[in-house]
């Protein structure tokens, strides 16, 4: 064992009388997975809670080849990731009825844990008891009553029928005569993901505005299920097109954690090189964005611009615009050569530089500016009860940064500064992606004068059946967070993966309360979050 | 009334008419260059709008009569608008009848039936557009009119062409008043036109629309009679601006030489024109929606203290 264990949780527990039981396959030991009995499941949540840990994942899955063993037949079981600012992750899990799934809703402590609970309802049948909202959620109407995708059994080849008896989506309504509802989506007009938003207005000014989500739903749990990790990666990078070298990387970590296997310092630091150019050019692609739909439109070209000429330096050096497939396990498939690596700092200093120049322009700007400050307000108090991630998070002054907390490699050799807004408007979310890009930068360069020299990758093999790990991975949302089981022959049986949209849609809801009808565009691109990466 | 003078008159409200696209295309390409872009061109306007002349009509299953009928009324009460407002001759095939008045009633008919046509259909869209240009056109046209009336005092008419020879024949001193009431009139010209910072006319954003909510449905020919008619009413107005504060070039007698010559003085005063809203567009960011009306209110403010300056520092003297 490399990583000493991380007992912080489980000791916290059994202080309440709360019993564990440390499972040996899995990994890595300093993110435990502790089982307790379902009695107990909404006792340790409250326990989370009190210990001011935040809510980092919630799902099922069908027990895996060493469960068997254990329970001589087939169970479920359901799993919750909490993270610590000071004592890292902690995986608590509980067996569950195949026959009559059921589990404790644990909403009441966190508020993000509904839509994962009905997500696990929709996708396994598991009856979540006392849930605040029991609508489904990505199973859409018109699924049949018995489809459950990820339970064994479940036909995955063949097309699904369509339940004629498709019923409506019970929104949130409202009986007062002055209310009225607007309905976008879920195809619009500009070229974006689809999702329903559903306005309550009274004149110009929202009251409520509920997602509804699942329009992009591909099943990418269970697409995932018998690939082995190379291929597994290449669908991983493909949960959301922007995030492409975060996801591979959580998925190469988590598999590579299971695995016992630790890459290269020289792959590392290609990880986090190419995780950085990523957020430099989403956070610039989205500022550019946000000004535009101020119509501000001098702002978004020449952003585009700059963004371009990363992403054509990217096909020149990695060969894909976008950095899809450059992250396999145990290393990564391209390795840059010194003059590629010079002309890829030069270019990150350069673009840090002139979006230095057009920031001040856009911080100088009385029209934007007016439109930007003190739109779509998310109180610190609200950011750390829903738990946002990323940027979003930072705007409010709730910081979780899995590059400062889980410091994995190449970060723990470097210092990472992370902004901390307080205002938690649209200006702060913005200010807070300013502030990141001159710091990825800054990254950048240091990781690329300190890159070792030695091999890339290493030679991929799986880890025993039934093996299971997790990792945590800071992208340019947020932290992704991602949970893999082996099965036999070194084929996935089980892949979990939290895009930060998930948890941070929930921050849009709730920044746009009464905020005017126009104003929404704007706020719902300072969060920019992806459909894809929540409807999986 | 000589034939020729006849023709010269109503040619003139034609060039107008067929101007319009291109100047539409003229601020587009500026602001593309603005922003360091190449541009589509000045006839993008004119390609698209024969592509969709081309194309089908697609309906909604629920559209009444009033939607199909509303881009004609629309388009031709435009079109009536831009006559009564003289680019190169100074008489026009209406001036006896139309004024300033008429004008703007033109402008709120075809707007009434945009509303219309806006809430028809019946999806949210359509009626927020329609809404929303209700409310800031109810701000906008008495200062429009406010700043007209500026003029009308010292030409003791409402009458377009009464009021430009009124201006060609007084000779040049700097009036205070026109100041003001050509601010006024540029912030109103900005707001009926839906152009930024009250509208923006590119955008793709459902929630943020005025004008383009409410054509949201319209497609093949009726989209493209009605943005025929919105590039119309941007030349119509800066027409009406460059009538009312800088007339001189525009041609008294109905001589071919004379009209040329106001061709040109036309032409290039209203790209001058187009250029500036290029700037401003590009300068700007778009108001809150809530502001608009505060924007409108001050135009009507400074109109008001424009017809004041005038009683005081000019009818006096």
């Amino acid at each position: 064992m490399r990583h000493k264990a991380n007992t912080w949780f489980a000791e916290r527990l059994g202080d309440q009388g709360i019993r564990t039981t440390y499972l040996s396959d899995h990994h890595p030991a300093h993110m435990p997975c502790l089982e307790i009995m379902r009695l107990e499941w909404k006792h340790a949540a409250e326990e989370a809670r009190r210990l001011d840990m935040r809510l980092v994942a919630l799902w099922a899955a069908e027990a895996g080849c060493h469960d068997q063993d254990q329970h001589a037949r087939q169970g479920l079981y359901a799993y919750m990731a909490f993270a610590h600012p000071d004592h890292r992750h902690a995986l608590l899990r509980t067996p569950l009825d195949a026959k009559n799934p059921q589990l404790p809703s644990i909403a009441s402590e966190y508020i993000a844990a509904s839509r994962m609970e009905r997500h696990m309802a929709d996708m396994f049948g598991i009856r979540i008891e006392g849930a605040p909202d029991a609508r489904p959620w990505i199973r859409h109407e018109h699924w049949p009553q018995d489809a459950l995708p990820l339970r064994k059994g479940f036909d995955a080849q063949s097309p699904m029928a369509v339940s004629s008896d498709c019923g409506d989506y019970d929104y949130v309504r409202s009986t007062s005569s002055g209310v009225y509802e607007i309905p976008v989506g879920p195809v619009h007009a500009g070229i974006i993901e689809p999702g329903h938003f559903r306005f309550l207005a009274v004149g110009e000014q929202i009251l409520n505005m509920e997602e509804r989500l699942g329009y992009v739903h591909k099943g990418i749990e269970r697409a995932m299920q018998g690939r082995d990790a190379m291929e597994g990666i290449r669908l991983a990078a493909r949960v959301s097109g922007d995030s492409a070298v975060a996801h591979a990387w959580v998925f190469a970590q988590a598999a590579e954690f299971a695995a016992d296997i630790e890459p290269p310092k020289r792959a590392s630091f290609i990880r986090g090189i190419l995780c950085e150019r990523e957020r430099i050019a989403n956070h610039i692609g989205d500022i550019g964005a946000i000004c535009n739909d101020a119509a501000f439109a001098f702002m978004h070209m020449q952003m585009q611009r700059l963004r371009e000429e990363m992403a054509r330096l990217h096909q020149e050096i990695f060969g894909h615009r976008l950095l899809f497939d450059t992250i396999v396990p145990g290393g990564v498939s391209v390795d840059p050569d010194a003059k590629q690596l010079a002309r890829l700092k030069w270019q990150t200093t350069a673009i840090a530089e002139e979006v230095e120049r057009l920031r001040s322009l856009y911080a100088d700007h009385p029209s934007i500016q007016e439109r930007v400050i003190g739109s779509g307000v998310v109180a610190i108090d609200d950011a750390r009860d829903i738990g946002l991630l990323g940027y979003a998070g930072r705007a409010s002054g709730h910081y979780p940064d899995e590059r400062i907390e889980e410091a994995y490699s190449p970060y723990d050799e470097l210092e990472v500064n992370v902004p901390e807004g307080r205002n938690g408007d649209v200006a702060t979310r913005v200010w807070v992606r300013f502030e990141e890009i001159a710091d990825s930068a800054r990254l950048i360069g240091e990781m690329i004068d300190s890159l070792p020299d030695e091999s890339c990758s290493l030679e991929w093999r799986p880890p025993e059946p039934g093996v299971s790990g997790f990792a945590a991975i800071e992208g340019w949302r947020g932290e992704i967070a991602a949970w893999v089981r082996f099965g036999e022959d070194g084929l996935i049986d089980r892949y979990f993966v939290r895009d930060p949209s998930v948890i941070n849609w929930l921050g849009l809801e709730l920044a746009v309360r009464e905020v005017p009808v126009p104003d929404f565009p704007l706020n719902n691109k300072s969060f920019n979050c992806s459909y894809s990466g929540n409807d999986l | 009334m000589s034939g020729t003078s006849l023709f010269l008159q109503i040619a003139q409200a034609v060039v107008l008419v067929l101007f319009a696209p291109i100047a539409a295309g003229v601020v587009s390409t500026a602001k593309a260059r603005l922003q360091n872009r190449r541009g589509a061109g000045v006839l993008q306007p004119w390609r698209n709008l024969i592509k969709l002349f081309g194309k089908q009509v697609v309906l909604a299953e629920n559209a009444s009569w009033i939607f199909r009928f509303a881009p004609y009324v629309v388009f031709t009460a435009t079109i009536m608008a831009a006559s009564c407002v003289p680019p190169l001759l100074v008489h026009t095939p209406l001036s006896l009848t139309a004024d300033v008045i008429a004008l703007v009633a033109l402008l709120a008919l075809a707007r009434f039936f945009l509303a219309l046509a806006g809430m028809d259909i019946g999806t949210a869209f359509g009626g927020m557009g329609a809404s929303r240009e209700m409310t800031f056109s109810a701000l906008a046209e008495p200062a429009m009119l406010m700043s007209v009336f500026v003029l009308s005092i010292g030409a003791q008419s409402t009458n377009l062409t009464t009021m430009i020879s009124h201006t060609l024949n007084t000779p040049i001193v700097l009036q205070p008043s026109l100041a003001f009431a050509l601010v006024a009139m540029l912030m109103v010209a900005v707001a009926e036109n839906g152009r930024i910072p009250v509208d923006n006319p590119t955008t793709h954003l459902e929630l943020t629309m005025i004008h383009e909510a409410m054509i949201l449905e319209y497609s093949g020919r009726h989209l493209a009679l009605m943005e025929w008619a919105a590039m119309i009413k941007l030349t119509l107005f800066a027409t009406l601006i460059i009538d009312l504060f800088l007339p001189w070039g525009i041609s008294i007698d109905a001589s071919l030489a004379g009209v040329a010559m106001g061709l040109v003085a036309w032409l290039l005063k209203l790209i001058g024109f187009l250029l500036g809203l290029s700037l401003v567009e590009t300068y700007l960011a778009k108001l809150r929606l809530f502001e608009v009306p505060e924007f409108l209110s001050t135009a009507f403010v400074i109109a008001f203290l424009g017809l004041l300056t005038h009683y005081m520092l000019e009818i006096g003297t």
